[in-house]
């Protein structure tokens, strides 16, 4: 099992659903009263930036709404930064941040973690093959003699 | 003499109750819910969030029910929106290069690395009415290749990058921060940066009515498609409290690379231009017009004559937005009882001027 670190897990988190994120890591949760709040989930906006032609200058390309929250569990600071406006997912990942970073919730949750990244490559792995399914074959036509 | 007058609170107060109950139509039927908006109506809600410069699917469903599903309403109600929230930070610059792509196409070569993937499209179909939609059926099960994509797919342009033929697309030295038309005014000459996010938060039948003059002779620029690509995109951050990049989801966006004909100079060998479109969801009109007025935008830079409405950048980007056309058009239906007092008394008086001046031109027309 690879050990992920903390970038990896953090945009895992991120790029899974909050449900089910509620539903793994709930058993592994410290009480609230654990937990102190640094920064209660808060939504704000992110600006986008492209650039020109894909690779040139740099350019504003619009917002997009993120969420973030931090929070102390036992000394150690946990932050969470996911986009869209569910701020309760922004606190799931601040809480499994500073847990992932505690030696003794490590293994577990890094149980977790694999969980969640086979089912982001699960997901991402049938879209892309049902994109590759819509790819053109070209054949020549061969005019008769 | 003018007497200030107040009123109509009563009146608005009901007009509000009106617009609620025609939103909501017959009771009888079943409320459209968000998240119906935001699956079965998806080209409706990237459209808001591109026009609204706001990337949030739920907040421009909420939009699009609330304005009726009118567009421009819609874009106006997240832009209002989106001054309550703070700005947390810019991203990095999205690598659509790396983009995990659901449709990618070339109108430029036939054989492109990874080939042409059609996706979603309603390219192939043939526009008739489809009556089965009158009722509720499940949609089929895709077809799965054996194997994915390559990801990262390799880029169409790469190619006539690679032989020199295209201009290169690199930043200006020490890659400078762009400028932000939701904190700076709109100057003149605006330079490409600005001009990309005007056109991005512009108005895609604006873009579009413009692409389509270049292409009918005004500017004329021998566009090609050279790749258009859609799919998904990771959103980097780097946040202050961690110091180091972090991915927080991903979104859909549609990239367009437009060919355009030659620049060249006495230095420099003739090659081809480029022009770009970015746009939020699955956008291939918008992003397409935008890469054409993107193009046609870049005549002084490339040497050629501005002469036609596309290739003025006053002309373009003062009338692209929306939400200030829609407002300055319409405030027209607000109380002007006493510009409108001046004129009349004004006319009436050039009006009994002339009968008195000229008399006999009057009575010469009875005969």
């Amino acid at each position: 099992m690879d050990i992920m670190t903390r970038q990896h897990w953090l945009g895992l988190l991120a790029n899974s659903p909050a449900t089910r994120l509620a539903e793994l890591l709930q058993p592994h949760l410290p009480a609230p009263t654990a937990i102190s709040w640094l920064r209660h989930a808060q939504t704000g906006l992110v600006m986008l930036q492209g650039r020109s032609g894909g690779s040139g200058s740099r350019f504003n390309l619009g917002e997009i709404s993120v969420s973030r929250a931090s929070c102390q569990i036992g000394g150690l600071l946990g932050h969470g930064w996911v986009r869209g406006s569910d701020g309760t997912h922004a606190e799931l990942i601040a809480q499994a941040d500073a847990l992932l970073q505690d030696p003794q919730h490590a293994p577990v949750l890094q149980q977790v973690l694999q969980t969640l990244q086979q089912e982001l490559s699960a997901r991402r792995a049938q879209r892309a093959r049902e994109t590759a399914a819509s790819k053109v074959e070209f054949f020549t036509m061969v005019r008769g003699e | 003499m003018y007497v200030a007058v107040k009123g109509g609170e009563t009146a608005i107060a009901r007009s509000w109750d009106l617009l609620a109950a025609a939103r909501r139509g017959d009771p009888a039927q079943p409320e459209l819910s968000l998240q119906q908006i935001r699956q079965q109506m998806r080209l409706a809600v990237a459209r808001v969030m591109q026009e609204g410069s706001l990337y949030d699917e739920e907040l421009a469903a909420l939009a699009l029910k609330q304005a009726a599903g009118d567009t421009v309403e819609a874009v106006f109600l997240l832009r209002a929106f989106r001054t309550t929230l703070p700005r947390f930070a810019s991203s990095l610059p999205l690598d659509t290069a790396a983009m995990r792509v659901r449709r990618r196409v070339s109108g430029t070569f036939k054989d492109i690395p990874g080939g042409q993937i059609l996706g979603p499209t309603a390219d192939y179909t043939q526009r008739l009415l489809d009556f089965s939609l009158t009722e509720t059926s499940p949609p089929p099960r895709c077809h799965q290749a054996e194997d994915g994509l390559p990801s990262p797919l390799p880029t169409v342009l790469e190619v006539l990058a690679a032989e020199g033929l295209i201009e290169a697309e690199q930043p200006l030295p020490g890659d400078p921060e762009p400028a932000d038309l939701t904190r700076q005014p709109l100057m003149f000459p605006a330079d490409r940066p600005t001009r990309l996010q005007n056109l991005a938060r512009g108005d895609e039948g604006w873009l579009l009515g413009l692409a389509y003059s270049t292409q009918r002779g005004y500017a004329e620029s021998h566009p090609f498609a050279g790749e258009i690509r859609m799919g998904e995109v990771s959103v980097l951050v780097c946040p202050e409290e961690l110091g180091f990049d972090i991915n927080i989801g991903e979104i859909t966006l549609t990239e367009c690379q437009m060919i355009n004909q030659f620049a060249g100079s006495k230095t420099a060998p003739p090659q081809f231009t480029r022009g770009y479109g970015l746009s939020f969801g699955e956008a291939e009109r918008k992003a397409m017009a935008m890469a054409l007025v993107d193009r046609s935008l870049r005549a002084t830079e490339l040497g050629e004559a501005a002469h036609a409405p596309a290739q003025q950048q006053e002309f373009v980007l003062y009338h692209s937005d929306n939400v200030e056309a829609s407002g300055f058009v319409q405030h027209l239906k607000l109380p002007h009882y006493v510009d409108f007092q001046a004129e009349l008394s004004l006319i009436r008086t050039l009006r009994a001027q002339t009968a008195t001046a000229s008399p006999l031109a009057t009575e010469e027309n009875h005969d």
